[in-house]
């Protein structure tokens, strides 16, 4: 302990390595906290754990071997940046995609996004204490890995979206297994209405905790619910829609003060919203090809660059690809929301109590993985 | 058997102790054993059923495993205290079931202030924690420890207040004394407010959850036993299982009269099964409670003992000295 302390002019302050190793800094995130008692007088993040060299790897190959490294990047939703990556390459190389792969990558997207913040819903409650509701939202989160995993034979890497279409057609298998499971979740929502969100300990211990400003938010560059929670109905899927999502009638969530029960309850009501968009896209989904024909094996778009943003579950993410010609990209670049969502952290967690910190953490729905590429 | 011998008070006294090692053993590895049960069908989940039927022997090798272990000490710990730590907390335990009344006459040693015996000792477990906490050298293991000690101090007052209450009524401190008055009334319906008041202060001072901060594995990796593992922690863990019982057993005892049946009827069952049927319901619904919510934090756990808790109970003492002197 004494070679650890921190004496720098106060004496009371001592510092704690709160993880890689801790079960609340869910991934392989580090934060050094320095603490006075149990305040929290100063906090810093530290990432790279987890660093494989994603956007390198996008350099050294082509942009159809890239395709799996993706989903790998956030691994909570790799259909979703499956998806962005494949809409970045289709506007790269002027490829069109059929009506029908559009809904299907829709619907497959926004049950990716409603697992991704089921896990984060149960994961949430463990932080603060509460262990039943975790098992209850990976039941639910376990129907959609199972539909997922029927459409493209893989639970968590999926790898499905194509340059040009999906890589398999759905069924009617599919559309009753996704109908079943939107009929469960409406009543489970009032079941966790009712054991969570109305729950005393739950809202005090989330209530005016952790809150990121508007201007923080800004400074930071933080987006996706985290944003919402401070009132900005800003969604890509709204502000610039792709793919088919202006065709549907959905809700952006917001939130008034920017804390943690705020960022719950956007978090919980988008994945109401999402269930309302697969509702729909399945009551309009068209018939015909899922692939356009004639793609290329050996991918080469022309020179140029391309800039995508898309709403992955945690905010805005983005890949930027330059073309030089050649079979790969020249430059890959991909931004990810935790990184702006994770460092707003050095101002937000000073002057809160240690248990705040786990209750904060959660709250802003980190991937360490995604931060670290 | 010589009657001089069973009559004589020592004899009592060891007789009683060899049954209490062996009851408070068996009763924790069943605890154990429920809480997983309870936990499992909560969560839409079996819980452990490998091992025997319905899982019944999974404690046991359970704790066959913790007692194979090898004993790991962390650089720079205090050794005498950091295993010392482990027997202080198991060994005040043990004391409380002397004075506990199974049924009319099954008492170790019945004792005139048996109330305050129990309580006194129930104290020594935190000392226990903070030894535990502090031989460490780990800082989340200290932080659990100085929490489990402001959360002990704060929770006994209240919990000794609503037990006055039941005391000031029946004039006595001795626990056989108390559970014979509630023949036909027990006090949970004369004393509610005191009882609830026992159930949230019983529920903080075995640090169950919601008011599991001490240990809050999620904040404080495991708090003050962290850095044990083997029997050290088996011990940690028999001990907040055994003192469950024992703050549910009195709760019985206090409140839910005890070996008697209720409101005078027995049903034929024997006083003793009375005793253990409301003292494992008491302990099923703070599982309950404990699988259903999230935890409190720390400064919210200790406003609600001093400005609410405390109030109240003081409140509810005074009215029934006040009621108590009328009649």
């Amino acid at each position: 302990m004494d070679e650890l302390e921190k004496i720098e002019g106060n004496e009371r302050v001592y510092s704690l390595n709160l993880g890689p190793q801790h079960p609340s800094t869910h991934g392989v995130l580090r934060i050094l906290l320095d603490l006075d008692g149990e305040y929290i007088v100063k906090a810093d993040p530290v990432i790279g754990y987890g660093h494989r060299g994603h956007e390198k790897m996008g350099e050294n190959r082509q942009y159809k071997q890239f395709l799996p490294n993706t989903s790998r990047m956030d691994y909570l939703s790799g259909m979703l940046y499956n998806h962005g990556f494949v809409l970045a390459v289709e506007k790269l190389a002027g490829i069109k995609v059929p009506e029908r792969a559009k809904y299907i990558r829709v619907i497959a997207s926004e049950l990716n996004r409603i697992s991704s913040h089921l896990l984060w819903f149960g994961t949430y409650l463990l932080d603060l204490g509460g262990i039943t509701p975790f098992l209850y939202a990976f039941d639910d989160r376990e129907q959609i890995l199972d539909i997922l995993d029927a459409i493209s034979g893989s639970r968590l890497t999926y790898s499905y979206c194509r340059f040009g279409g999906v890589s398999r057609d759905v069924d009617m298998k599919f559309i009753e297994m996704t109908r079943a499971f939107l009929k469960r979740m409406e009543a489970r929502w009032v079941d966790y209405e009712d054991l969570v969100t109305k729950n005393v300990i739950f809202i005090h211990r989330t209530r005016d905790v952790g809150v990121i400003s508007l201007e923080l938010a800004r400074q930071y560059g933080v987006t996706g619910p985290n944003l919402r929670a401070c009132g900005v109905a800003f969604d890509v899927r709204r502000s610039e829609p792709y793919e088919v999502y202006d065709r549907f009638d959905f809700e952006i969530p917001t939130g008034s003060k920017g804390d943690a029960l705020d960022r719950y309850v956007v978090r919980f009501r988008e994945m109401q919203q999402s269930c309302r968009i697969i509702d729909q896209a399945l009551e309009h989904l068209p018939e015909g090809e899922i692939m356009t024909p004639k793609v290329p094996q050996k991918l080469s778009p022309p020179k140029g660059e391309v800039y995508t943003a898309f709403e992955s579950a945690r905010g805005l993410t983005a890949y930027y690809l330059v073309s030089d010609g050649s079979p790969g990209p020249y430059r890959c670049h991909i931004r990810v929301p935790s990184f702006g969502n994770l460092n707003v952290l050095n101002d937000v967690l000073p002057g809160t109590l240690v248990a705040d910190a786990i209750a904060i953490l959660g709250s802003v729905d980190l991937v360490i993985p995604e931060i670290d590429r | 058997m010589s009657e001089g011998l069973l009559g004589s008070e020592l004899f009592r006294l060891i007789l009683g102790l060899v049954i209490v090692l062996a009851f408070s053993q068996l009763n924790a590895l069943f605890l154990v054993w429920l809480e997983r049960k309870v936990s499992g069908h909560i969560q839409l989940r079996p819980g452990p059923m490998e091992v025997g039927p319905h899982g019944l022997l999974q404690t046991i090798i359970d704790g066959v495993k913790l007692v194979g272990k090898e004993l790991i000490m962390p650089l720079k710990a205090d050794r005498k205290l950091f295993f010392l730590a482990p027997v202080l907390v198991f060994t005040p335990v043990l004391v409380g079931f002397l004075v506990l009344p199974f049924g009319p006459g099954l008492i170790i040693h019945d004792m005139n202030v048996g109330v305050l015996l129990v309580f006194a000792f129930s104290t020594i477990t935190v000392l226990a924690i903070l030894t535990g906490g502090w031989a460490s050298n780990n800082k989340y293991a200290l932080l659990g420890a100085v929490r489990s000690v402001a959360q002990n101090v704060a929770y006994e007052i209240p919990l000794l207040l609503a037990v006055m209450s039941v005391v000031l009524m029946v004039h006595s401190l001795s626990f056989s004394q108390i559970v014979a008055s509630q023949k036909t009334v027990w006090f949970v319906f004369i004393q509610p407010l005191a009882c609830l008041i026992y159930l949230i202060a019983a529920t903080a001072e075995t640090n169950r959850a919601p008011f599991d901060i001490p240990e809050a594995e999620s904040e404080l990796v495991a708090g003050f036993h962290t850095e044990y593992g083997g029997m050290g922690f088996g011990l940690f863990f028999l001990a907040e299982y055994t003192n469950m019982f024992i703050v549910c057993a009195v709760a019985t005892s206090l409140f839910f009269g005890g070996w008697n049946g209720p409101f005078g009827i027995s049903l034929g069952i024997p006083g003793v099964f009375w005793f253990l049927i409301k003292t494992y319901f008491l302990i099923f619904v703070i599982m309950w409670v404990r699988w259903t919510f999230p935890r409190v934090r720390f400064d919210q756990l200790m406003n609600f003992s001093w400005k609410v808790l405390i109030p109240l109970s003081l409140v509810n003492l005074v009215i029934t000295a006040i009621v108590v002197k009328i009649i």
